[in-house]
């Protein structure tokens, strides 16, 4: 029976890892590969550690269940060994993941400050936002600024962003952004806290009530599995990562990246639609 | 001086004054009770059947993601007959909120501090009883108002407070923002004020009996592992709950009298005025947090401390590194306060915060990782006794290597990007809270059981028990990696609505049975302790051979715990040592004088331990 349980200790680390080894086959796995640059990085990031971890969980599994099998094949009247430890083993112990550990977080600084820190956005974008994207109980509400619209500074950009303006551009759940080059959107939310999550570009931001967060992101030319012919470009869902309500889960939208071109013509459609009703955008430039 | 002890003569010995209280009648003697041991019974028997209560709630949730939408069988058309026993959105969430609440506040915490943290303090370190035992009797009859209100809370309208067991404002502090954020979610906040109330006045009192009553010689460094994680635990609690008293007090005056802590001007919640803020969410967010981080640690360090205990007696060796573990431990509560923005990594505070938190949350993995490379040490070349308590110990150390490795991938701010608010966190935290702790408190409560009512418990039963529980257990959760990594976000009531998650229905399929598998088998462990608690075979004053002062008083041990006051000569962990051989054990307890020493304790230990 004690070699029952030791095999018992033994037998489910190996099946996590071969649950973890079939996994991508089995698409247990990432929602298809990053088609943004930085989401490639951050895969890249996820698998070093996954390298690392597994590694120790081997490890220390098989570590484990060696001193189980060790008990559990010594003698009845073998004698435990009286040892109150080792102190170059703790040491060890110690400074060796402390080495590892410190080398993992500082290795993760980089993505972060590309992403999040404002001094190392790409050039431009600041002041060049795609849209507003607003979350809202329990959908997300987008506003393009109108495509003569230039904004000078990020002052500028503030005052836009402050109260609406009868040229803006509206859509629900669908937000278009141009492909092949970092876009910018301003995220903020009408009432309670929501989270932008779009899994496929590894994108995650929350929308704070109070408070309007920039996040840019880039995606790729190339569409790939997520073509669609009739968008003229790639789509990709985003849904709402923060319990918002009731209905936190149905909060789905899709956002489009197209090549430049098409998403000026798709930009300018929008226009003429939406400001046919004799509100004359020209007329009313600030 | 740090440790007192009642004079050898002239005061009544505690075995005396044991005899006056034939009389104190049942009410006095078995419900309010001072006794810390019938106290620490009654948080074990209360959070047992809480446990109960929140994993009918964890299967509730289990049922609607493996079968969206279908109609309950038999408990549906009694629970919610109008919708066709069907779990609708709103209650949907309710479940979690309340899982999670039920779960954390009213059985993990209360189980270790509240049932272990009060029977073990005094026995282990040679103390009649707490330092203030009617405060500690009120620190019990503190949680029935809180689960009287959490019992409230679900009738009071919209089905039980739905903001997740975080309360995150605008969503908990708006009235109109959900069902369950009116009455309900301020019945929530009652409640765990009153959790509050009641873990302070424990954490006061184990705090004053650590330091003050322990027995002559029992120093700082001969005390047993689960008192330092006990004591540790208190100071972890005594410093960062009044920081979510007051938060919640400020969320309570946000909802009824109208000021604006967390609510920003101008939001138009589910068309209700708009609100005339000046708050801001992320303040909720940091004080939260700022106690519910070292709660985690709250919810572990106890269970590491009762494990070390146990793992060094079944492998009947000293603990590996007693030091490394004390240090580890006072590490572990050191880093927990400085690491609550790891929680906040999307939320859009200040991104350089992000990077500090990271480094400071990858570097607390650092003393997990020895405490987990010392417990494999212990094992190491032991004579194992294979029983239940090994069984669960182990449990415990092959769960926590998979929670604390989990843990990195999240620590990490680029990779948490993606990962935060998916199952893999949901994973992360179950591998450390049910695998790690309740694994560990599955151990204790077999391990002490025979101090607590004088009698075994079943061991092939609760090796069944086991057995079952870590099957079911990793059934459940292991997949919940897999689900992470696809981007399942948590708190879904239907992830199935988007094509890409589609698939890992089947995979939630097999997690529910799991789950329903582990849920049936704590009937073992319930009737195990119920049918042990009367007809378990009978036991000696020290059935494990085991080395703590504990095991010197009777089983169980009257009022007044000692016939002497016993009188500490070394440390909890010299199994089968020389000294011990000599005696012909391979234990010897804490209370054998040396062979060469007279009775008095040494008094070098002593002024060490000051």
């Amino acid at each position: 029976m004690k070699k029952f349980w030791c095999l018992f200790f033994i037998f489910w680390p190996i099946v996590a890892i071969i649950i973890f080894w079939i996994s991508p086959g089995m698409n247990w796995w990432f929602p298809g590969e990053s088609y943004s640059p930085l989401g490639a990085q951050i895969d890249d990031l996820f698998y070093l550690i996954l390298w690392i971890v597994a590694v120790v969980f081997v490890g220390t599994q098989i570590g484990l269940g060696y001193v189980l099998w060790k008990g559990a094949t010594s003698k009845q009247d073998d004698k435990a060994w009286y040892s109150h430890g080792s102190h170059s083993l703790e040491v060890m112990w110690t400074i060796v993941p402390a080495g590892i550990l410190l080398f993992i977080a500082l290795y993760q600084m980089d993505v972060w400050a590309q992403y999040r820190i404002k001094a190392n956005f790409p050039e431009n974008t600041l002041t060049a936002p795609i849209a507003e994207l607003t979350a809202r109980q329990f959908e997300w509400r987008v506003r393009y600024p109108h495509p003569d619209r230039k904004f000078k500074s990020e002052a500028d950009v503030k005052k836009w962003l402050r109260q609406p303006h009868p040229d803006d551009l509206h859509t629900v759940n669908d937000l278009r952004v141009p492909s092949g080059k970092p876009v910018l959107i301003y995220l903020r939310t009408e009432d309670v806290q929501h989270s932008f999550f779009v899994p496929k570009l590894r994108v995650k931001q929350d929308a704070v009530p109070g408070l309007v967060i920039p996040v840019w992101f880039e995606v790729q030319n190339r569409a790939g599995e997520n073509e669609e012919p009739e968008l003229k470009g790639s789509s990709y869902e985003f849904l709402c990562a923060e319990l918002c309500g009731w209905g936190h889960y149905k909060m789905k939208a899709r956002l489009v990246a197209q090549p430049e071109k098409e998403f000026k013509t798709y930009i300018d459609e929008l226009q003429a639609d939406q400001n046919e009703d004799g509100v004359s955008s020209d007329d009313e430039q600030e | 001086m740090s440790t007192m002890a009642p004079e050898e003569t002239g005061a009544p010995l505690p075995h005396d004054h044991a005899h006056d209280h034939h009389d104190i009648g049942f009410v006095r003697k078995y419900i309010f009770s001072t006794d810390h041991k019938i106290i620490g019974i009654q948080f074990l028997i209360t959070t047992m059947l809480m446990l109960m209560v929140g994993g009918a709630l964890a299967l509730g949730v289990r049922w609607q993601l493996a079968f969206p939408y279908e109609s309950m069988p038999i408990i549906g058309r009694l629970l919610f007959a109008a919708e066709g026993g069907i779990i609708s959105p709103e209650f949907y969430t309710m479940l979690f909120t309340m899982h999670a609440t039920v779960m954390i506040f009213l059985v993990i915490i209360p189980v270790l501090a509240g049932a272990f943290g009060n029977f073990l303090i005094p026995l282990q370190i040679g103390a009649d009883d707490m330092a203030f035992p009617t405060l500690n009797m009120l620190s019990y009859w503190f949680m029935w108002p809180a689960i009287f209100c959490f019992g409230i809370s679900f009738l009071a309208g919209g089905g039980g407070p739905a903001a997740g067991w975080t309360s995150y404002p605008v969503l908990a502090a708006i009235k109109e923002a959900a069902p369950g954020s009116g009455a309900a979610q301020t019945w929530w906040l009652y409640a765990v004020t009153f959790v509050g109330v009641s873990s302070m006045m424990g954490s006061v009192n184990y705090m004053t009996t650590i330091i003050n009553m322990r027995a002559p010689g029992m120093t700082l460094f001969r005390m047993p592992l689960t008192i330092w994680a006990m004591f540790i635990t208190a100071i972890l609690q005594a410093f960062a709950l009044p920081v979510l008293t007051a938060a919640g007090f400020m969320q309570l005056s946000d909802r009824e009298f109208g000021t604006s802590f967390f609510v920003p001007s101008g939001l138009v919640v589910n068309n209700a005025d708009p609100t005339v803020g000046g708050g801001q969410p992320l303040l909720w967010q940091h004080l939260f947090w700022f106690y519910s981080h070292p709660a985690v640690y709250i919810m572990l360090l106890p269970a590491m401390g009762m494990v070390s205990d146990m793992l060094s007696c079944v492998s009947r060796k000293p603990i590996f590194g007693y030091k490394p573990m004390v240090y580890s431990m006072a590490a572990i509560a050191g880093l927990g306060f400085i690491v609550w923005g790891h929680h906040m990594f999307t939320s859009g505070m200040n991104p350089a915060l992000g990077m500090t938190f990271m480094v400071s949350t990858i570097m607390i993995a650092l003393p997990s990782a020895i405490k987990t490379f010392n417990w494999i040490g212990t094992l190491w070349g032991g004579q194992l006794q294979f029983n239940a308590v090994l069984l669960n110990c182990v449990g415990f150390v092959s769960m926590f290597i998979v929670g604390g490795l989990s843990g990195i991938f999240m620590a990490a701010v680029p990779v948490d990007i993606y990962f935060h608010d998916t199952y893999f966190i949901v994973a992360h935290f179950h591998y450390v809270l049910f695998g790690a702790t309740l694994f560990g408190v599955f151990g204790a409560i077999q391990f002490w059981f025979p101090k607590m009512f004088g009698r075994l418990m079943n061991d092939t039963v609760a090796k069944w028990h086991f057995f079952l529980t870590f099957i079911g257990f990793n059934i459940t959760f292991f997949p919940m990696h897999m689900l992470g990594i696809a981007g399942m976000p948590r708190r879904y009531a239907d992830p199935y609505l988007h094509p890409y998650l589609e698939h890992l229905l089947p995979m939630n399929q097999l997690m529910t049975m799991g789950a329903l598998l582990m849920g049936f088998a704590q009937f073992l462990l319930l009737g195990n302790f119920l049918m042990s608690m009367f007809y378990g075979k009978k036991c000696s004053r020290n059935p494990w051979g085991a080395n703590g002062l504990e095991w010197t008083a009777p089983s169980p041990p009257g009022h007044g715990n000692f016939d002497v006051p016993p009188i500490c000569y070394r440390g909890p962990y010299d199994y089968s040592s020389p000294e011990a051989e000599a005696t012909g054990e391979d234990f010897i307890l804490q209370t054998t004088p040396p062979p060469e020493m007279p009775e008095e304790p040494d008094s070098e230990d002593e002024s060490a331990s000051q």
